[in-house]
C-alpha cells in the first residue's frame, strides 16, 4: 500500500511534469487571425491589378480591345446597378449548387460502396479516377446530344464534373484511415454500424473535405464551360452574358463578368473550403503554427 | 516435444515454493491453452506463437518479456480478440482493455470526448450526455487530468495521452488490462511517474495487467510474475516470481539483481538464434 505522503507526492511530481511538457495555449483573437490571413491576400491583388494596369499603359492591345482596370470595376459597377448582371449571378450561382448538391449525394454513395469491398474497389477504383481525369468539355457534345439545349444538359455535365472528385475523396479518406484507430474502436467496443459512425467517417473528414474542395473546383469549371456552350434564349447567366459581350466587342462587360467568376471562385474556395479545412487540421494538430 | 518447459527460477525472490493455505483459488482471468499463430503461407510461414499455454489469476500483474520476434504483440492481440489463433484456446474472465505504445486516441476528440466514447460503446451503456460527462471528469480526475478534458490529444505530452488512454480504459470498465509496450516512446523520468501512477491504479482498483515490454527492469518494477518468451517461436521459457516489496522503485538493488538475472536468461535465448 501506498501512503498518502507518497501520494500526495506523486501528484504534484505529475502535475509538474505536466505543466513543463505543455505549450502555451494562447490563440490569436479573431481580429488579428483575419487580418493576418487577408492582407497577403489583398497585397496580392493590388499587384495584380497594378500589373494589368501597366500592361494597359503600354498599349500592348488598342484600348477598346484590352481596357483598364479603371473601365471594367465602373463597368462592373454600373452593370450590377443595372438589373441584369445579379439576376444572371443568381442563375447561375443556383445552377452550381443544385448541380453540387446532386454531385455531393452520388458521389458520397458512390464513394461508400465502392470504399467498403475490395472487389468493386479494383473494379471501380481506377475507372472512378480516369472519370476524374477526363475534361468535362469533353462531355458537351454527348450532353447536348441527350438532353438538348437545356438546364438539364449543364447540370449533366457539372454531375460528372464533380461527383467522381467526391467520390474518390470519400474512397481515399477511409483506404488512409491508420490502422491503430480500427483496432483501437473495435477494443472499445465499436461494431459495424457504430464503427462508421465513430472512427471511419471521422477519420476520413479531412481526406473527404480535400474530396469535396477539388469536387467543387471541377463543378464550377464544367459550369462555366456549360454556359458559354449551351446557351438557352431568354435566360441570362454569368455565360450567356459573357458571350453576348463578346459578341458585341465589348470588352469592358467582358471583363467585368469573369471578375465576378474570379470572385465567386475565390470566395468559396478561400471562405468557405479553406476554413473548413484549415479548423480540421488545427483541431487534430496537422497544423504547423507560425 | 509435447508441453513447454517452465522453470521456475529461484533467484534471490522466493523463499519457499509451497502456498500458502488459501482454500478457494483465485480464477484465472486469463488461461491461454496450446496457443499457436502462423502468418502466411507454404515456404513462408512464420509461426508466431507456438503451442503458448499462460495463466494470468484475477487481480494479477503479469509482465512478459522477450526479444524481438517472440510474438509478444501477437498474443495480447489474440487475448484481446481481435485476431484468431490458428489453434488453441484463449479464454479471458471479464471485459479486456488494450493500451498500445502510441496511446491511440482519436484526435478529432477532445480528451473527456475520447473518455466517453469508450462509455457509449461500452455494450451495456446507460448513462445519458451528462452522466457520461461527469463520469469521464471523474475517470480523468482519477489519472490527475482534470483540468484538461476540453484539451485535444495533440497538446498533451505523450506520457499524460497515455494516462488518458489509461481513464479510457477504465471507461470500458476493463477488468483485465492489456499492454502493449505503454511506455516505450517515453522518457525515463515521465516513464518512472507512470509506473507509479499505475500500480497506484492497480492497487486501488484492483485489475488484471498483462504487460508486454522488453525493458527487463521495468519489468521487474512493476510485475508480480514475470513470464519470458522464446522467439520465433514464441513459446513460455521461463518465469520467475516477483516477491520484492511494493511500492518499489526501479532503481532498487533487488529490482537491479532480479533484472541482470532476466537479462542473462534472455541473451542465452538469443544467442540460439545465432
Amino acid at each position: 500500500m501506498l501512503e498518502t505522503e507518497s501520494r500526495e507526492r506523486l501528484q504534484e511530481e505529475l502535475a509538474g511534469i505536466d505543466a513543463l511538457e505543455l505549450g502555451d495555449r494562447t490563440r490569436a483573437s479573431f481580429g488579428r487571425r483575419a487580418w493576418s490571413a487577408t492582407w497577403p491576400k489583398l497585397a496580392a491583388i493590388a499587384l495584380a491589378i497594378g500589373a494589368w494596369q501597366l500592361l494597359y499603359w503600354s498599349s500592348w492591345r488598342p484600348h477598346y480591345t484590352f481596357p483598364s482596370p479603371g473601365t471594367v470595376f465602373s463597368e462592373l459597377r454600373d452593370e450590377l446597378g443595372n438589373g441584369v448582371l445579379l439576376p444572371a449571378i443568381g442563375r447561375t450561382i443556383l445552377r452550381a449548387a443544385k448541380g453540387y448538391a446532386i454531385a455531393l449525394v452520388l458521389g458520397v454513395i458512390a464513394g461508400s460502396v465502392v470504399a467498403r469491398s475490395k472487389i468493386l474497389r479494383s473494379a471501380f477504383g481506377s475507372f472512378i479516377t480516369g472519370l476524374q481525369t477526363m475534361p468535362s468539355v469533353a462531355w458537351f457534345p454527348l450532353a447536348l446530344l441527350l438532353f438538348k439545349r437545356s438546364e438539364a444538359a449543364i447540370l449533366f455535365v457539372v454531375i460528372l464534373g464533380a461527383a467522381p472528385s467526391i467520390a474518390n475523396g470519400v474512397i481515399n479518406g477511409i483506404d488512409n484511415i491508420p490502422p491503430l484507430y480500427l483496432r483501437a474502436g473495435r477494443v472499445l467496443g465499436a461494431r459495424r454500424m457504430s464503427m462508421y459512425r465513430y472512427v471511419i467517417l471521422p477519420a476520413a473528414l479531412p481526406q473527404f473535405v480535400g474530396g469535396l474542395k477539388q469536387g467543387w473546383a471541377f463543378a464550377w469549371r464544367s459550369l462555366m464551360a456549360g454556359e458559354l456552350l449551351v446557351i438557352i434564349p431568354g435566360q441570362f447567366t454569368i455565360g450567356a452574358l459573357m458571350q453576348n459581350a463578346r459578341d458585341v466587342n465589348d470588352a469592358p462587360s467582358l471583363m467585368a463578368s469573369m471578375v465576378v467568376i474570379l470572385i465567386i471562385g475565390i470566395i468559396v474556395d478561400a471562405v468557405f473550403f479553406a476554413g473548413i479545412e484549415r479548423t480540421i487540421r488545427r483541431r487534430r494538430g496537422l497544423l504547423v503554427a507560425s | 516435444m509435447t508441453t513447454h518447459d517452465t522453470i521456475v527460477a529461484a533467484g534471490a525472490t522466493t523463499p519457499n515454493t509451497v502456498a500458502p493455505a488459501a482454500p478457494p483459488e483465485p480464477l484465472a482471468a486469463i488461461s491461454v491453452n496450446g496457443l499457436s499463430k502462423a502468418f502466411g503461407q507454404g515456404a513462408a510461414t512464420v509461426h508466431a506463437l507456438d503451442r503458448l499455454g499462460l495463466e494470468v489469476r484475477a487481480g494479477e500483474f503479469v509482465c512478459l518479456v522477450g526479444a524481438s520476434g517472440c510474438g509478444k504483440s501477437t498474443l495480447l492481440n489474440l487475448v484481446a480478440g481481435l485476431d484468431q489463433p490458428s489453434s488453441g484456446t484463449v479464454n479471458v474472465d471479464g471485459r479486456t482493455g488494450l493500451m498500445f505504445q502510441e496511446s491511440a486516441l482519436f484526435p478529432w476528440l477532445t480528451v473527456a470526448g475520447n473518455v466517453e466514447l469508450a462509455l457509449r460503446l461500452r455494450p451495456d451503456n446507460t448513462l445519458r450526455k451528462r452522466a457520461r460527462r461527469q463520469r469521464a471528469d471523474a475517470l480523468l480526475k482519477s489519472v490527475h487530468l482534470d483540468g484538461f478534458a476540453d484539451r485535444r490529444p495533440h497538446e498533451l505530452s505523450g506520457g499524460m495521452r497515455q494516462r488518458v488512454a489509461l481513464a479510457r480504459a477504465f471507461a470500458q470498465d476493463a477488468d483485465v488490462l492489456l499492454m502493449d509496450e505503454p511506455f516505450g516512446a517515453l522518457d525515463a523520468m515521465t516513464r518512472d511517474l507512470l509506473h507509479d501512477e499505475l500500480e497506484r491504479l492497480w492497487t486501488d482498483r484492483s485489475f488484471t495487467v498483462l504487460f508486454v515490454t522488453h525493458n527487463v527492469r521495468e519489468a521487474a518494477r512493476l510485475a508480480d510474475r514475470i513470464v519470458l518468451l522464446s522467439s520465433r517461436p514464441g513459446r513460455v521459457v521461463a518465469e520467475f516470481p516477483v516477491d520484492i516489496e511494493r511500492p518499489r522503485r526501479i532503481d532498487s538493488p533487488e529490482v537491479s539483481s532480479l533484472a541482470r538475472t532476466i537479462t542473462d536468461r534472455l541473451r542465452e535465448e538469443v544467442r540460439r538464434h545465432a
